[in-house]
């Protein structure tokens, strides 16, 4: 599947078939840092993903420091 | 994964309440976890004017369209603020917000009405430019509400933000800003009351909010912010809040409920003793407030040139 992230934007592939939580573990990145989305929809972290598919994972930390 | 509340499909988790929601089930928690703030610290009254600023980030379009969806009188304020590409794009997603619903939104330039931007405010003063960008925004703001008639400003601080300040103000132990950290600001000596309406919410519950109720917000992250301790902080907080749910609203809450009253003291005595700027008006200690002492020093200073992302 393709995984496109942020912050600096990229895109990577990723075989399928695989969790959303599995996905993020192997990324290494915090569930409570980051979405995972498709198209318009929220991913939830038990769906499975398969090799089709086209997901962002977009982070949600922003903010300065004022 | 179901939801809580209907028991349908769920589209996302919230750990800290150990619940899963269904789109409709979870913008209504949004929206109730905010009736709730606003009730718990009586933020707003019926009939109030508020002044939301807007940055075209998630969290304060999304603070803004949850005060409309719950009936009150809300307009939004932006801010230009000249960090190259990426102060443009979030001020088109800022009006598109406000154009598609017919909302108002005030809009102010730092270029165009005072000679400045932040990354050039931040070489003239030798500062961190999120000193500039955040004493600037509280200038405006104010004056905004007052020269307008608003009642009140509203911001977009969630959860997230309000534990990264706590966890700052307390690693040094700024006690005048710990007596400043609370989720209402009331008004005084000539500043508007402030409320922070998101504060029961998370970030990630924010983002959450306006992809599942179709808000576009700029994504990309500030480019002078990028590694910023602020930012460094919520990481840390994340990877304790990952380990145990419910860390950072205990965090926050906890020291609201059993600890911020010991430090009112401390801010009340800074808030003491404020005279009118001899140039705008605005309260302050000395002849010049902090933001006509940064016009003076920026305004002048030639134009430093962002590089263009990607």
């Amino acid at each position: 599947m393709k995984v496109l992230l942020r912050n600096p934007r990229r895109e990577l592939e990723i075989a399928g078939p695989i969790s959303v939580i599995a996905l993020l573990n192997r990324l290494e990145l915090n569930r409570e840092s980051v979405l995972v989305i498709q198209g318009d929809e929220l991913i939830p972290g038990d769906a499975m993903l398969d090799d089709t598919q086209t997901i962002e994972i977009r982070p949600v930390i922003s903010g300065g420091a004022a | 994964m179901k939801c809580r509340v209907c028991r349908g499909p769920a589209v996302i988790d919230v750990r800290r309440q150990n619940a899963n929601y269904c789109r409709d089930h979870f913008l209504r928690m949004c929206r109730d976890q905010v009736a709730k703030a606003i009730d718990q610290f009586d933020m707003l009254k019926p009939g109030e004017r508020v002044l939301v600023a807007v940055s075209g980030g998630k969290d304060s379009l999304a603070c803004w369209h949850i005060l409309r969806e719950l009936g009150y009188e809300a307009d939004g304020f932006v801010i230009g603020l000249g960090i190259g590409e990426y102060s443009d794009e979030s001020t088109q997603y800022a009006r598109a917000f406000a154009n598609e619903r017919g909302w108002k939104l005030h809009e102010v330039s730092l270029r165009n009405d005072f000679g400045f931007d932040i990354p050039t405010a931040a070489k003239a003063t030798n500062r961190v430019p999120c000193s500039a960008c955040g004493l600037s925004k509280r200038h405006l703001f104010d004056e905004a509400a007052r020269e307008h008639g608003y009642d009140v400003v509203a911001t977009g601080h969630n959860l997230d933000d309000e534990c990264a300040v706590l966890f700052g103000n307390v690693l040094r132990w700024q006690t005048d800003y710990l007596g400043r950290q609370l989720p209402v600001l009331p008004e005084r000596n000539g500043f508007p009351r402030k409320v922070k309406p998101l504060v029961r919410l998370g970030e990630r519950e924010m983002a959450a909010y306006c992809v599942l109720a179709g808000i576009d917000y700029i994504v990309e992250e500030c480019p002078m912010a990028a590694g910023n301790k602020h930012l460094g902080y919520k990481e840390a907080l994340n990877a304790i809040e990952a380990e145990s749910p419910g860390s950072k609203h205990d965090f926050y809450f906890g020291f609201l409920k059993r600890a911020s009253e010991r430090f009112v003291g401390e801010a009340e005595d800074e808030q003491r003793d404020l005279i009118p700027c001899t140039n705008c008006g605005a309260p302050t200690t000395g002849e010049l407030c902090a933001f006509c002492k940064l016009v003076d020093r920026s305004s002048g200073y030639e134009p430093v040139v962002l590089r263009e992302r990607r």
